[in-house]
């Protein structure tokens, strides 16, 4: 058998894909965070039951209204979007003048009830959703056989981060939130409605959240817990990669995606501590993250 | 002044009061901008000119009294429909932002009526914001950022220019340059409301100046008479 430094090669590159797979939950989950933070300065940690929403808005629109995969993946976000809207309009928006551990304990709360409420819905097993049939099968790559839908998870997560990062740093919208970001009274003085602005940032963060989270139905059961299980690593990739960096979120999370898959082939047992050790070593070296500004 | 008093000024404040927080500081300002003039406001450090700005601009948390702006008042509006309304701000502490580029930097603003530079004029005006266009914003000097900073108002059509202390520590030509400006942009009639402490400077640009003293406007000089108060201004500012 072909062997990779002692490893066998199928196993290196399976776990290889496994981490990119994961990675690319955590380049999508950190940048919605990352955009989010950079402009309201709260650390939403209703992303990870809003991930899950999205996925289970798209298994009720598949069971309810018959609309397949490709059109859950434009409208999950989109319903998700603007239940965000309603979230920061009604409550977020109160809390800005506040100190910012009431955003945390606020988004923490919405957490629970979301998470709760589909646990009283659907139980904690959950429910199934199919891989659509233009995705199903595997591809034999000549060192592996992958299965087809893995690979597009990793490819439309890297289209997802690669578009939101060209609006943020190569469009004039991205360089009003850059702007705002930076000093949002003076962007709002040029005749910027900046409060809706934050609405719209908001809802664009969540938005990518449920992306993932349909992304993610076909691949783990649409289930209660799914994004408790993701958040808490996410927050762990946000911290790396510095908090409120678009890159830094998009290149941790694929890069710590990999690591972790690795370690699960090197040292198995580490696996699952690996990307808190990251973690400690660099807030050690770079307090700020690996692609954050040094406050 | 009986002309003056028929027409509706540009800009009219009447008893304006502001806070930050618990600190009280203006104290009832009056004075008018009137169409197509340049008006310094000077005054000793801590007079509250950047308080008075910020007021118009409505970027002070707490503010009181008349603010009209061709007869509309706007104390109560919110700072991007002033500047929806035709006023822009070029801050004290310049507001060059560090994560977007010169162009970027330039671009902001949004056009809130017709009749703003365009960008080649602009960089006719300045060459130097053509030259660094892809730069970093805060990685050009402090004179080409005060340029940037002007500039990018001056593209919005907003007819009432606040330009906060712009020569405040630049060297002599960028201050020439300066005033080069401001006496182009008077003619292509615009309204500037100006605050400077070099009132050397403001006598080559003004039409008038309000004195502050305390968070009030205690005289008001034209600049014609401007030499024969010398002595009265110096007191004033305490040079
Ligand atoms: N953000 C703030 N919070 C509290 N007090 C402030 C704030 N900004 C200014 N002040 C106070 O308000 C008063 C007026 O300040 P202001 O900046 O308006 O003065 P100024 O005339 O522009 O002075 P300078 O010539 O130094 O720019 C000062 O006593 C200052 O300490
Ligand atoms: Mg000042």
């Amino acid at each position: 058998m072909f062997m990779i430094l002692g490893y066998p090669a199928p196993l290196m590159f399976g776990q290889l894909l496994l981490g990119l797979i994961n990675g690319a939950f955590y380049a999508l989950l950190s940048l919605g965070l990352a955009v989010i933070f950079g402009m309201l300065n709260i650390v939403n940690f209703a992303h990870g039951a809003l991930f899950m929403l999205g996925a289970f808005v798209a298994w009720g629109l598949l069971n309810f209204l018959g609309v397949n995969y490709w059109f859950a993946l434009l409208l999950a976000p989109l319903i998700v979007g603007v239940f965000g809207v309603l979230l920061e309009k009604t409550l977020i928006a109160r809390l800005y003048k506040l100190d910012h551990l009431y955003g945390l304990l606020l988004t923490f709360g919405l957490a629970l009830i979301i998470e709760g409420l589909a646990r009283n819905e659907f139980g904690s097993s959950g429910v199934p959703y199919p891989i659509p049939s233009l995705l199903q099968g595997a591809t034999n790559l000549g060192f592996m056989f992958m299965p087809i839908y893995r690979g597009w998870v990793v490819l439309a997560s890297a289209i997802m981060c690669l578009i939101t990062w060209l609006i943020i740093e190569k469009t004039s919208i991205g360089a009003t939130l850059r702007a705002a970001t930076e000093n949002a009274p003076l962007v709002q003085a040029f005749g910027i409605n900046v409060p809706r602005m934050i609405t719209l940032t908001y809802a664009g963060g969540v938005a990518l959240a449920a992306f993932a989270g349909v992304l993610a139905a076909p691949i783990y059961s649409v289930n209660p817990n799914m994004g408790a299980n993701f958040i808490i690593t996410v927050f762990a990739v946000v911290v790396i990669g510095g908090m409120g960096s678009i890159l830094g979120s998009i290149v941790t999370g694929f890069g710590l995606g990999v690591i972790e898959g690795l370690t699960k082939v090197f040292y198995p047992q580490g696996s699952s501590v690996v990307i808190f050790v990251v973690m400690v070593i660099v807030l050690l070296v770079r307090p700020a993250g690996l692609f954050g500004k040094a406050a | 002044m009986p002309d003056a008093m028929l027409e509706v000024p540009m800009l009219e404040v009447r008893g304006l009061n502001a806070w930050y927080g618990e600190s009280h500081i203006l104290h009832g300002v009056d004075f008018d901008v009137r169409e197509g003039e340049v008006v310094t406001l000077l005054g000793r450090n801590g007079a509250g000119k950047t308080t008075t700005m910020k007021s118009i601009m409505g970027l002070v948390p707490r503010r009181e009294g008349k603010i009209a702006f061709k007869g509309q008042e706007t104390v109560n509006l919110r700072s991007d429909m002033i500047a929806r309304a035709g006023i822009a701000l070029c801050p004290e502490e310049r507001g060059i932002f560090a994560s977007l580029s010169v162009t970027e930097n330039l671009m902001l603003p949004p056009v809130i009526a017709p009749g703003g530079l365009d960008v080649a004029t602009i960089h006719a005006l300045f060459p130097n914001l053509k030259e660094r266009a892809n730069s970093q914003g805060t990685k050009l000097s402090g004179g080409e950022q005060q340029m940037l900073a002007i500039a990018r108002i001056l593209r919005t059509g907003a007819k009432l220019l606040l330009l906060d202390e712009p020569t405040e520590g630049l060297a002599p030509v960028i201050v020439q340059q300066i005033g080069r400006t401001i006496r182009e942009i008077k003619q292509r009639g615009y309204t500037v409301l100006l605050v400077e402490q070099n009132f050397r400077f403001a006598a080559t640009v003004a039409d008038r100046h309000y004195v502050m003293e305390h968070g009030r406007v205690v005289d008001m000089i034209p600049n014609s008479e401007l030499s024969a108060n010398m002595d009265k201004l110096h007191d004033y500012l305490g040079v």
